[in-house]
This record gives C-alpha cells, structure tokens and sequence, in this order.
C-alpha cells in the first residue's frame, strides 16, 4: 500500500542523509522523496512516499521516529489529506500534433512555460494519478523528457 | 575564562566526570593529547589498536553503567575503531567516541587521513556530528554524553576538525539539564497498559518471564528479582540478559534461545502469557518468527524503545517506558493479583519434566579436556564472582552456558554484532574500571589472535587479567555449522600455523600455562589465579570435536531443538 510521511526534521546538514540511509540500512523502499524549509526555518519538512503493509509503515515511522533530529513523523495517508506534485514535461510540438497538445494542456489545466518552434515545455500539478494519466495522454512518442518533484502534502486537518 | 578548544575538549570530559579515555594518538588530535599531557584528573590509556580502544570503553561501560569514552585521530584512527562502535551500537551501550577530523578548510579536498567520518559512521551510531564552530564544543559534548546516556542508550559519535581545536572560545561548566526539542525519550508507562499487563498476569496459568540486556542497561535487575519473588514466574535471560536474575534461584531455566536450555525454549514456546522485558526477540532467541506465532499466547512486552514493540513478533501488550519504573509499577500492582497456586503447580510440573532432561550433561573423558569443564573449574575457583569477559564462538556458548551469573553486568560479551576480538580489550576496561577484582577473558585461539596486540597495553598498564584459551585448533563454531550443515567439509576453520601462546605471552612481559590433561585443570587455574599481580595466559588445549547443546538451527522453530543426547 501507498504511504505518504510528513517528518519534520530539525533543518541542520545531512539531516536528509540521515532520513535515506535509515530507509536503505532496513530496506524500506523509497518511491519519492521532497525536502525543504518550513516556515520556521529550523526545521524542514520531507515527504516520503513508501510502500509497506500497515506493520511495515508501523517500523517505518517509528524508526524515522528513533532519529535524534526528527521532530515530528505522520502518516498522512492515514488521515484526510491533499497531495500535490509538480511535473514539467518537455514534448516534440511540430506540425499538426502541435494544437493537439495545447488541447491537451488545456483540459489538463496545465501551462506551457516555454516555446521553440519544434518544443513546449509543459508545467503541470496534481496528485500521482493525474500526473499519470496526462503522460498516457501525451503519447510516449511526443515526450522527450519528464522532470518530477515527487509528491508533497498535508493533512486536512484542523491542526 | 578563553581557552583552545582541545582544552575545552579536556574540561569538559571532567566537567562529566570522565574517569578514563581510551585512545590513540594522531595527527588531528594532537591539540588534544597536548591538554590531555597537563593534566591528571582524566586517565588516558594508550591501546595498541583503535578497535581495541572502542571495545574497552564499550566493556568500561558494560561493567559500571557510566558511559565510556575513546579517542581516535582522523581517517584510519577512526575506521578502525568503527567495529567496536558498530559492536556498542548492536547491544545498546552508551559509548560516546570523539575523533580528529583534518582542518575545516581540507574537508572535502582528499587531505591526509582525511575519511567522511560522520558518514561511515552515521549507521553504527545513534547519534553523530562534526564541529562546525570552537563554542559548539562543549555543548555538543554534554550533549554526547546526554544522547548516549538516555532512552535506549547507543554511541554518539563528535568529530572535531584540527584547526577547531586550536582556535580560542569561552568555557565554563555548565550542569544545567539538556533540552533538545526534537529528542525526548523519557516516556512515562502508559497506565491503561500497565493495568492490561496486570490482569494478564493474573490469568496466566502457564506464565513465562523473557528478560534480556535491558534489564542490565536499564539497572532494573533488583526489581526483576522482586517481581519474580512476588510472581512464582519461571524466568529466563537472553545472552545479553545473563545475570539481570540470580541464576541460582530455583525459577531461574538457564539462557533460552539458539543455545539455550531444553526447559527455557519449551517454556517460551509453549507458555500461555509471555512477559518480554528488555529484549527484542532476536532471531538468535525465537528462531523462526512464524514457527515461534504458531502458539497460541499472550505477549506483554516492556522496552524502551518503541521500535523494538512488534518488530519481529506481533504484541499484545506494549509497555514503552523505563524498565525499572515498569517494573516497581507492576511490582505494586501485583500483591493482589496473584495467580492461584493450583494451575502455577501443574505449569512447575511440566516445565520439571522438561528439566529433567538434563540437557546440559556433557561427557567427560580421561584423556582430553572438555570445554565445559574448564568454564565449571572457573567457576568453582572465583565463586563465581569474577567478570567474565569473552570473544565469539563455541567458547561464548559455553562461557555463558556453564558460568551461573548471579550479579548484572558480570557478563561481557558481543551478542548483537558478534565481534571476535571483543573479549581481550574488553577485558582491560573491565579490570581498569574494576582494579581490585578478578576478571577473567574467556576466548579461543582464532578469537584472541583477533586482538593479540592488546597484550601490550595490559602489561602497560599491570592489568592482572587471567586469558582462558579454549584451544581447540579450529574456528570452533565455524566448524560445527560446517560439520551440521555442510557435510564436514571445514573450509578454511582449521587454524594451521597456531603461536605458542605460552611464550607469546612470556614475550609480552606475562606469564604463559599450558595445560593438556584434565588432570591438571583445576590445580592449573588455581595456579594462574593465585598470580594475583600478573597477567596469566592459560592456553588449555581442548576437544577439537566438541559441539554446542542444545541448538537450535537457524530458522528453525525454539521447539526443534538438537540435544547431545539425540546423537
């Protein structure tokens, strides 16, 4: 199953490392992986995607938990939550295909961000799904490169 | 008051009432061992090896429960070292390791015993930071020693580049406790589960206490010993355990797991309340984990470290908290929810018909010594009061096997990383945190050679060890899996080329023994004991075919045990 972690982590020099190691000393799998400052910026929030049953995501968040300079770890897939990734997708737009993208883009609510007379380069934000679906749109023919940030999110909650 | 930061180093070090550091010098730590030449409050002892400097204050620390502390130089001073980081680390033990880093300025650039300490160390320790600015000095090691200290203790690592020691700042003592937001790992036992565990208990008809280096490290063995007085629990202790319960209480089965006794496996195995206190249900002690789940039974399981909770075994009680304060909760709970004595009895009577087995019977011949005797003669002559320090293999079964420990932290051993050439240096941090009393290094010929050059320091320093060498001309443990598991062929565990260790000694300014016949055992360890002053290497040849009973194999079931008796 799917696991989004949010950990807050004191923002202090190889904090990051600290946080990939553990994942790769047990042998947790990391699908992505976002840091960066918060609004204090002592600490830093990172996002990790995992995959694991509820026993592993249970180990997982309790050793994240055990590191001295995390501060804070949910699972936010545990509770009501949003989720965003940005992708920016260079694609061949020459001839007829080109209107077809920009339609493209259009129902996608994406932006193209730059132009050159055989490329766009596309901007585009959602959660993993739409990000999937808009690459399965394009055709693998049209992309000639495909630069993801990896998920970020949020709890809905109150707090 | 504006000192150098590798004074700072120093006054701190006996701001925290470091009695000893164990190091070796080095070029980025030379500021340091310059202070540490002017004064006298804190005792460096000089290893010949710094693997040997991280075994003994990691056995310093084993045997007091205040932290120990070593030094090393940058590059190989540190990479060395890492194996007894990487063997405090497995079993928990406060160590907190200061090591030279090259110049700020040379960081990155390939300097001259230049390594990434922070990163090669960054998975064998709980904690590690390199020093940025001269102030953060003191503060980071107070910090150390607060890390290493707390929760479920660990190794902290400093590293302090050369030109950082040599800079001035301003230092005063500082006692003030230490908050740090992100770590707080005093957690209060939750009531609810406490009173959960409690009914538990008071249900239980055959009921089982599982006790392991947590109840040493957490100094909760006097409260177990309460518990168990109160409760009628049978008890066993894991490897790291020994000696957390008195083994000569009639309740106590002996150690459990791959080597444990027949009694204490069956028990665990077939025990309807399991109370785990301090351990983590190693592969080494449930064997297979779904073979272990098969049975049906309730686990309440006390530990410190929340991560140990259903890791290996799924829990049906977790209590995250300090052991000693767990266990004065249960303690006062208890007095009125005893179980009834009736079912109690029938459980005694199975877990008797277990015991009588006498799964640790062993042979004895005319002609050779066995193992076993040498552990029961040294036992017989320290009263069983001695540390007993040991390296990894067949002797550290035995050692542990047939050398009751009634006392906590009498037993020193490598159980979670299982590092050969443990057993000497530690032997050493033993006898300097303990000058006055008998310590005795168990080991094995391919062990020892493992450390040998430790023989230096010991007569350096007049340390009086009594090294008991198992010599049985093999990796002993190596060749019995290989005569169990990969018929007979002994790939490379015959020990070919062997020192004569009774003049290896001498040559080191000690006194060697060798003793071949059973006949002279125990006048032979009489005799190296009654050399008070001196250091005694007892090379005692042994059985070269001798095995380790009972076993469990790996990945087997704890109910699937090999006994001699069934060969």
């Amino acid at each position: 199953m799917r696991r989004i972690l949010s950990i807050l982590i004191e923002n202090q020099p190889g904090a990051l490392s600290r946080v990939a190691n553990l994942f790769s000393a047990r042998g947790y799998n990391i699908e992505s992986l976002t840091v960066a400052p918060t609004e204090d910026s002592t600490l830093s929030r990172m996002t990790v995607v995992t995959h694991g049953n509820d026993a592993t995501t249970e180990q997982i968040t309790k050793q994240v938990n055990k590191l001295i300079e995390v501060y804070k770890v949910i699972d936010i897939t545990e509770e009501k939550h949003v989720e965003r990734e940005l992708m920016i997708v260079k694609v061949r737009a020459a001839g007829e295909g080109r209107e077809e993208i920009k339609r493209l883009v259009d129902i996608f609510r994406a932006v193209i961000i730059n132009v050159t007379p055989k490329t766009y380069i596309i901007q585009i934000t959602g959660n993993q799904q739409k990000l999937n679906s808009f690459i399965t749109a394009l055709g693998n023919s049209a992309i000639l490169e495909i630069a993801r940030t990896g998920a970020c999110g949020l709890t809905r909650l109150d707090k | 008051m504006n000192i150098t930061g590798a004074e700072i180093v120093v006054r701190t070090l006996q701001e925290l009432n470091v009695s000893h550091i164990f190091g070796y010098p080095g070029g980025a730590v030379l500021f340091i061992y310059d202070e540490i030449f002017k004064q006298n409050k804190v005792k460096h002892i000089l290893v010949r090896h710094e693997q040997g400097a991280a075994h003994a204050a990691d056995a310093y620390s084993r045997s007091t429960g205040s932290p120990g502390v070593c030094l090393v130089t940058s590059g190989p001073g540190l990479t060395n070292a890492v194996t007894g980081i990487a063997t405090a680390y497995m079993d928990s033990i406060p160590l907190v390791v200061i090591s030279g880093q090259v110049p700020s300025h040379a960081i990155g650039q390939d300097a001259f015993q230049e390594a990434d300490t922070v990163g090669i160390t960054r998975s064998c320790t709980k904690y590690n930071v390199l020093v940025q600015r001269v102030e953060d000095i003191a503060p980071l090691i107070r910090q150390a020693f607060h890390i290493a200290q707390t929760g479920r203790p660990g190794p902290v690592l400093v590293d302090i580049p050369k030109d950082i020691t040599a800079q001035i700042a301003a230092y005063a003592p500082d006692k003030s406790p230490i908050v740090m937001r992100s770590y707080n790992p005093v957690a209060k036992a939750n009531k609810q589960q406490i009173k959960r565990a409690l009914q538990l208990i008071k249900n239980a008809k055959r009921p089982m206490i599982y006790t392991g280096g947590g109840v040493i490290l957490g100094n909760a063995a006097a409260e177990l010993t309460k518990f168990a007085d109160k409760t009628k629990f049978p008890v066993t202790n894991t490897l790291m355990g020994l000696g957390g319960y008195p083994a000569n209480k009639k309740q106590f089965l002996g150690m459990l797991g791959m080597h444990g006794t027949y009694e204490a496996n069956m028990a665990m195995q077939y025990c309807d309340v399991l109370l785990a206190i301090g351990a983590r249900f190693d592969d080494r002690v449930i064997g297979d984990p779904t073979h272990f789940a098969r049975e049906k039974r309730q686990i309440i399981h006390a530990d410190i470290d929340p991560s140990s909770i259903s890791k290996r075994v799924a829990v049906d009680v977790p209590i995250v908290g300090y052991i000693d304060d767990i266990l004065k909760e249960l303690n006062s709970g208890i007095a009125a929810s005893l179980p009834e004595p009736k079912p109690l009895a029938e459980w005694w009577k199975q877990i008797d018909g277990w015991r009588a087995k006498k799964c640790m019977n062993y042979k004895k011949a005319t002609r050779i010594i066995k193992p076993q005797q040498v552990i029961e003669a040294l036992h017989e002559e320290t009263r069983g009061d001695a540390f007993v320090t040991s390296d990894v293999g067949q002797h550290q079964m035995w050692a542990a096997q047939y050398y009751p420990f009634n006392k906590p932290r009498r037993w020193i051993n490598s159980g979670g990383l299982g590092t050969m050439g443990f057993g000497l240096p530690a032997a050493m941090g033993v006898q300097l945190a303990h000058p006055k009393a008998q310590v005795a290094c168990v080991t094995g010929e391919a062990s020892i050679m493992m450390c040998i050059q430790e023989l230096s320091t010991c007569k350096q320093y007049r340390l009086p060890l009594k090294i008991i060498n198992l010599n049985n001309r093999y990796m002993g443990m190596v060749r019995q899996w290989q005569e169990f598991f990969h018929g007979n062929r002994y790939a490379e565990s015959y020990m070919d080329a062997l020192p004569d260790f009774v003049t290896l000694a001498e040559s080191f300014g000690h006194v060697g023994i060798r003793i071949e016949h059973p006949k002279d055992l125990k006048a032979g360890i009489k005799h190296a004991f009654a050399q008070k002053d001196k250091l005694v290497f007892l090379d005692i040849l042994t059985d070269p075919t001798e095995n380790v009973y009972p076993m469990v194999a790996a990945g087997k079931g704890l109910s699937e045990m090999v006994l001699a008796e069934d060969l």
